[in-house]
């Protein structure tokens, strides 16, 4: 760990408590099983908002308290640990940077209280294809007297058919593939015109596809200038990206408790099956990678507090190893469990389904060794 | 009044390091290479700062130290290196000023100390260790070289091994068994003997790197002195504790190394060019080196992850940092390999003059790497010592 304060010691704790107490991973499977299409149960949510957690990146003049991306990523990975399903990350984290780095002052007071009190849902539409290209923003927003009509589709939106606003990243110039002509709304979900499709994702959780036919928006709509918000935007999704890796860590480290712990107790052959040289070795490669990525995280989560300029290439590197991790660790919980793992009634499964979809989610291992050799020049 | 000492130690060397060594070349053994006049400069080089008894400055003036704190040993090393120039007699005193000293003056007797000590101070006598032995490697206390007591003499038979510098050292330190009746690390003895007799044998170890400094030795009936026995008769053990402190406390102090080398993507875009884009024209490896760079980065903020936890008393810190000898091992020799990948075959020469030096050199040093998963604990060493003492699985049985 790193070194915390005594209030982020404090919160930690208290994460943890919690999501063993009041959301652990049956309380998940009760949810995909019981309510289908169910992005979070509302209660859990509540409680979440009622510990102030949606509000941890907010200032406190629109009600948060302010205490930064490593806090918050303390909850996050503790989160991570038992699959609790809940807006924390793609509103609180994702949609809170976006208005908080791109937005006005007239957007913070209009939807940052909301944030934090849990009535508004903000996630991020970037998305266009099966692949994490945000350069390649094609969906059209034409200029018209008073806004601007928005044409195209978004696909894989977190919190798809929760949310209640969306920040939508659009062209108002230039080609896809142009870094330049890329602008960021702010689109309230149930503008006339966006059609809302859920997609039935291995884990479960709440994506949507949103169809955008001459959807119009006011120019107050515009999240900063227009046409030049790349780099900008680049800033939210680092810190998205390090806010999920922050996440995988905890469903990654929680695979490798449970599979530390099926090696002490599962015996085979009269002997408890980690007393074999072959798995404890892979046990050892998986503790070595566990503790690499936490080192990776938690810098990049404390160079986003700091301000650092080194953010991009602390998320890039930070999304690849705790990828790597939590890819090779999913697949271990799942060897090293044998038949047992392969059911559904074990939660192996559930594992290993949301990390193929956090390792999707804001640019995969591929995605960032290219952009993570170009940040270094080769 | 430190500042005085200081300010004395610059003059004394600005006025006796000899203007001839400027720039001269000194090997891992203490020898200088260049013209005669070079060498002649180096021995008065040698000569003057045995004379202030500098070769082993902390050590007594009786025994040939200046008596200094280990402090003012440093403001004089830092002052000869800041003109230019090393101070051989410990490299020419092969582990005499490092180890071998420094044990004996703990354990030796007035008589032994005064015999042995003065050389290693003046860098006249070079001295090695005969330590390991072909089966016993990790596990030293297995070591079978046996000396009886013959009269006044002690004589010597069997093996050693790894012994560096032993054809270059006059005399050896030797652990032997003593007493096979007991448990085998209360019949182990610590003997001082010459190397230059008829029964002592030499046969220096040629590694895949090329030349080493060590070498097998073996000995047949090879005689030591009564009263060279360091410590007393069968507790050797605690002498050699105490000498492998010396060496762990020598290699600390050692200078960390060059971090001056070309970072490999400059390398590969130097050997390999670059598209019209900048990126590296062979993107295969392309994103095998990414993936190394973010390893690197990974195992290098984890050593500051456990510094700065230790600052802040955290318990945790033994058990993270257990993965870093096999982390560093990983990042080393993946460097190494993909700088060779890199030089294609210009990364193939032995020798300087169809390829570079610095070729020639990053080839040797691939090859030597490869001993960094064996020494310290192999690779499968540190895995087993993660699994049993840090994840808690139990000990390994046969089976599965």
């Amino acid at each position: 760990m790193a070194v915390l304060t005594e209030e982020q010691t404090l919160i930690k704790d208290q994460a943890s408590a919690w999501v063993i107490d009041k959301a652990p991973v049956s309380s998940f499977r009760a949810l995909r099983d019981l309510n289908p299409g169910k992005a979070f149960l509302p209660a859990t949510w509540q409680q979440m908002v009622d510990m102030g957690w949606s509000g941890i990146l907010v200032p406190e003049q629109y009600g948060g308290s302010d205490l930064g991306y490593l806090t918050c990523g303390l909850i996050l990975e503790q989160l991570g640990r038992q699959l609790t399903a809940s807006p924390l990350f793609s509103s609180s984290l994702v949609g809170a940077s976006a208005l908080m780095l791109a937005g006005n002052t007239a957007q913070h007071e209009a939807l940052l209280p909301g944030i934090v009190d849990g009535s508004a849902i903000v996630s991020l539409a970037l998305d266009e294809s099966s692949r994490h290209q945000p350069e390649h923003t094609a969906l059209q927003a034409e200029q018209t007297d008073d806004g601007y009509n928005l044409n195209g589709k978004k696909t894989f939106v977190a919190e798809g058919m929760a949310a209640t606003h969306y920040v939508l990243a659009a062209r108002t110039s230039g080609k896809p593939g142009d870094a330049q002509g890329i602008s960021l709304f702010l689109v309230p979900a149930d503008t006339d015109g966006i059609e809302r499709i859920a997609l039935p994702t291995i884990d479960s959780r709440d994506y949507a596809t949103l169809c955008f036919t001459n959807v119009h928006v006011n120019s107050t709509a515009l999240l900063g200038s227009p046409g030049d918000s790349m780099s900008v935007l680049e800033d939210i999704l680092d810190r998205a990206r390090i806010g999920i890796a922050a996440e995988m860590l905890g469903t990654a480290c929680q695979a490798f408790d449970m599979t530390l712990d099926y090696l002490k107790t599962r015996q085979q052959f009269g002997a408890v099956i980690g007393s074999f040289q072959a798995l404890g070795h892979r046990a050892a490669a998986m503790y070595s990678l566990m503790e690499q990525s936490r080192s990776c995280v938690e810098a990049a989560l404390q160079a986003v507090d700091a301000s650092a300029d080194n953010v991009p290439e602390l998320a890039s590197l930070a999304k690849c190893q705790v990828g790597k991790f939590l890819f090779e660790m999913s697949n271990e919980l799942i060897q090293i469990h044998g038949g047992i793992g392969m059911t559904d009634d074990f939660d192996a499964g559930l594992y290993l389904k949301r990390a193929r979809v956090l390792e999707s989610s804001f640019g995969n291992r591929a995605y960032h060794r290219n952009r993570y050799a170009t940040l270094m020049g080769f | 009044m430190a500042g005085d000492f200081e300010s004395s130690v610059r003059d004394w060397v600005a006025a006796n390091l000899p203007e001839a060594l400027a720039g001269a070349r000194i090997d891992m053994y203490g020898v200088v290479s260049g013209d005669q006049a070079v060498k002649d400069a180096f021995d008065l080089w040698r000569q003057r700062l045995a004379a202030q008894g500098w070769g082993a400055p902390t050590w007594p003036r009786e025994y040939g130290g200046a008596d200094l704190t280990d402090a003012q040993a440093k403001v004089v090393s830092r002052a000869i290196a800041k003109a230019g120039s090393m101070n051989p007699i410990p490299y020419l005193a092969g582990m005499g000023v490092t180890m071998v000293g420094p044990t004996l003056l703990e354990y030796g007797t007035e008589v032994q100390k005064a015999r042995h000590l003065p050389g290693m101070a003046s860098g006249a006598v070079r001295w090695c260790l005969g330590l390991s032995e072909p089966n016993a490697g990790s596990d030293l206390a297995s070591l079978n070289t046996r000396a009886e007591l013959d009269g006044e003499e002690w004589l010597l038979n069997g093996q050693k091994t790894w012994t560096s510098g032993a054809d270059k050292s006059q005399w050896c330190g030797a652990l032997v068994r003593t007493d096979r009746t007991v448990a085998k690390r209360n019949g182990i003895s610590f003997l001082m003997l010459e190397m230059d007799q008829p029964g002592i044998d030499t046969r220096p170890i040629s590694l895949i790197a090329g030349e080493s400094p060590f070498c097998e030795t073996f000995f047949t009936n090879a005689k030591a002195r009564k009263d060279d026995l360091l410590g007393e008769l069968n507790d050797g053990w605690s002498v050699i504790k105490r000498l492998l402190q010396h060496e762990r406390q020598s290699q600390t102090n050692a200078p960390a190394t060059s971090t001056t080398a070309e970072p490999l993507q400059d390398a590969a875009k130097r050997y390999l060019g670059t598209n019209a884009d900048g990126t590296l024209t062979d993107s295969d490896l392309r994103s095998r080196l990414a993936d190394h760079l973010m390893d690197t980065a990974a195992h290098e903020l984890t050593i500051a992850r456990i510094m700065t936890d230790a600052r802040g008393g955290n318990v945790e810190v033994s058990a993270t940092a257990s993965i870093l000898k096999n982390s560093a091992t990983d990042v080393a020799q993946g460097h190494s390999e993909l700088m060779l990948e890199i030089m294609g075959n210009q990364g193939l020469g032995w020798e300087a003059g169809e390829y570079s030096e610095e070729e020639a050199r990053t080839v040797r040093q691939w090859l030597g790497g490869k001993a960094m998963s064996i020494y310290g604990g192999s690779y499968e060493v540190q895995k087993n010592i993660i699994s049993k003492n840090i994840l808690g699985l139990p000990e390994t049985t046969q089976k599965g």
